[in-house]
């Protein structure tokens, strides 16, 4: 009985990721790091990572899901929790509709109970084709809502962060959900659960300072940019060009607040080893 | 009172004369001590912090410097804290916890400073520190926004049992100007941003993001400090007294329960 729930999830997963990893450009695309030209085809199959030189395309929060729980693992927490626009800002529900439209998605995070090398786990992903994956009321509710669900059940956690900060239409209640979020996870921790963050590109602003800097462990995709201020703003602030490879995953690990930086094709695997690891939390 | 513009508000928050943390330090404490460091890497000007008394009670005294003059100025980075800051605040946050003494945290900052060497040294992973650590201290933190509180940068001295702003301070995501360079790539349209950030103290009162606005003279408290540094002494006074009913756990679970409510009834309320 259970095998036939399995099967329909792992074809809703299939389906929501196909569309979530679909890769523009009509037979050939650009890698936007090396330049070249690669099959689209090829692309898609190798996780969305250049094959000429291993550039990490943006890839959407069910298609990360499914690179990474087991086939039929998937059950998504919180599906229909709606956006909303607490500040009433004039054109924002307009653009929050477009798109969702645009993404078939509700907010620009998803969250999930799913396994990973049969150990049971919640994921949450934030997605940056929705607003740039920024923190609003709704995204923040979503995050402290698998976090506490994590608690309960007493589940290891993994976020995909990706974001390029605050919801600027949601003002100081997008603020807030730094406060909430970090909050929620201190909670977490004290009952001696593991909180695995994966960075990916871009990850900066407001969820850099709350959630993606808060894990047990925390891993980076390859060339990721992760900071707090953008790379613009820093540069206007001190007047001169910033070395390159600044800020990025690499940076941030040479700099020591990384733990490892895991290329996409073995972040399965990495987080497989690591929930088995942590499997007894330390207790005997 | 309440006619002034947001605009208004953003101005008199911002005037060089308002009262600063050191005036607040002479006015409401005294034999402050101050502590440096955070014992990690350096100093930071921007944040100023140590142990005073407070009407006779030893209590820990943390908050934004900007400083008048432009020397002043420029030792303390213009009030934006890098990353030693928050990790210092962080420090004696920790340390009154160890002494049981209630917190004070007195916010005036245009935000945290994007800086390459504030980055290189975290200036993400501190501010997200604070936040956690801050959400389960033991001991009583209130955090009065005298002036600007702008960003992540103001927020991480700002998880506390009773936020309080002054009237015509000002509490937001970020400036005004950086808010209109954001969304709109113009950071001419500041004033129109002023009225749709919702960063007024009135206005983020029945937000429900803060718990009370402390009264300014009329036109603001450059014009008349020595009263609105009594009305502050006189806030901080009876939230200390208010706070010191509960105990540890209680205080820290209401504190988890405020922040863990925020934005979310705005959602149910429209879905």
């Amino acid at each position: 009985m259970n095998s036939i729930f399995a099967k329909r999830r792992s074809r809703l997963l299939a389906m929501k990721s196909l569309r979530d990893n679909y890769v523009p450009g009509d037979k050939l695309v650009t890698c936007p790091h090396c330049g070249q030209e690669s099959q689209r085809k090829q692309v898609a199959q190798s996780l969305s990572v250049c094959p000429k030189c291993g550039y990490h395309f943006p890839v959407g929060a069910y298609y990360r899901l499914s690179m990474v729980l087991d086939p039929g693992s998937f059950r998504e927490l919180h599906e229909k929790y709606p956006a909303g626009d607490p500040l009433s800002f004039p054109g924002y529900r307009e653009k929050l509709e477009s798109c969702q439209r645009k993404t078939g998605l509700t907010e620009a995070a998803v969250t999930a109970v799913g396994a990973i090398g049969g150990r049971k786990c919640v994921v949450g992903v934030l997605d940056n084709r929705f607003l740039m994956g920024s923190m609003s009321a709704a995204v923040g509710e979503k995050i402290t809502l698998a976090i506490e669900y994590a608690g309960k059940n007493k589940l290891p956690l993994i976020l995909f962060c990706a974001s390029g900060g605050a919801r600027m239409q949601e003002g100081i209640l997008s603020l807030m959900q730094m406060a909430k979020t970090s909050a929620a996870l201190a909670r977490f921790s004290e009952k001696g659960l593991l909180y695995i963050s994966v960075l990916t590109d871009p990850t900066t602003g407001g969820v850099t300072a709350s959630f993606a800097s808060l894990g047990d462990i925390i891993l980076a995709e390859p060339g990721a940019l992760i900071g707090f201020a953008g790379p613009r703003v820093i540069q206007q602030t001190i007047g001169e060009t910033l070395p390159e490879g600044f800020q990025r995953a690499e940076f941030q690990m040479e700099h020591g607040f990384v733990d490892a930086v895991v290329p996409r094709g073995e972040m399965r695997d990495a987080l497989s080893r690591l929930l088995r690891l942590h499997e007894r939390g330390g207790r005997p | 009172m309440s006619e002034l513009t947001a605009a208004e508000r953003v101005a008199i928050a911002r005037h060089p004369q308002r009262p600063n943390i050191t005036d607040y330090l002479g006015f409401l404490f005294t034999d402050f001590f101050e502590q440096q460091g955070d014992r990690l890497c350096r100093e930071d000007g921007a944040i100023l912090g140590g142990v005073a008394l407070y009407h006779g009670r030893p209590v820990t005294v943390i908050g934004t410097r900007k400083g008048r003059t432009a020397e002043e100025n420029l030792r303390c980075n213009f009030g934006m804290p890098g990353p030693e800051g928050y990790r210092k605040a962080l420090r004696l946050m920790k340390q009154a916890e160890k002494f049981r003494r209630p917190i004070f945290t007195l916010i005036d900052t245009s935000g945290a400073y994007p800086g390459l060497e504030a980055e290189e040294r975290g200036q993400g992973e501190a501010i997200a520190r604070n936040l956690y650590e801050m959400s389960c201290i033991t001991v009583p933190v209130v955090a009065v926004i005298t002036g600007e509180g702008n960003s992540g940068g103001a927020l991480a001295l700002a998880v506390a049992d009773r936020v309080l702003m002054l009237e015509n301070s000002v509490y937001a995501v970020l400036s005004p100007e950086g808010f209109a360079s954001i969304l709109w790539k113009d950071a001419q349209r500041r004033e129109e941003a002023c009225g749709l950030m919702r960063l007024t103290a009135p206005e983020l009162l029945s937000l429900g993001v803060i718990d009370g606005v402390i009264p300014e003279p009329e036109g603001g408290a450059h014009l008349a400090p020595q009263t609105a540094m009594a009305h502050v002494d006189l806030a901080l006074g009876q939230a200390l007294t208010q706070l010191d009913k509960l105990g540890s756990r209680e205080l820290t679970t209401r504190r988890y329960q405020k922040f863990r409510k925020m934005g979310a009834a705005a959602l149910r309320e429209d879905p």
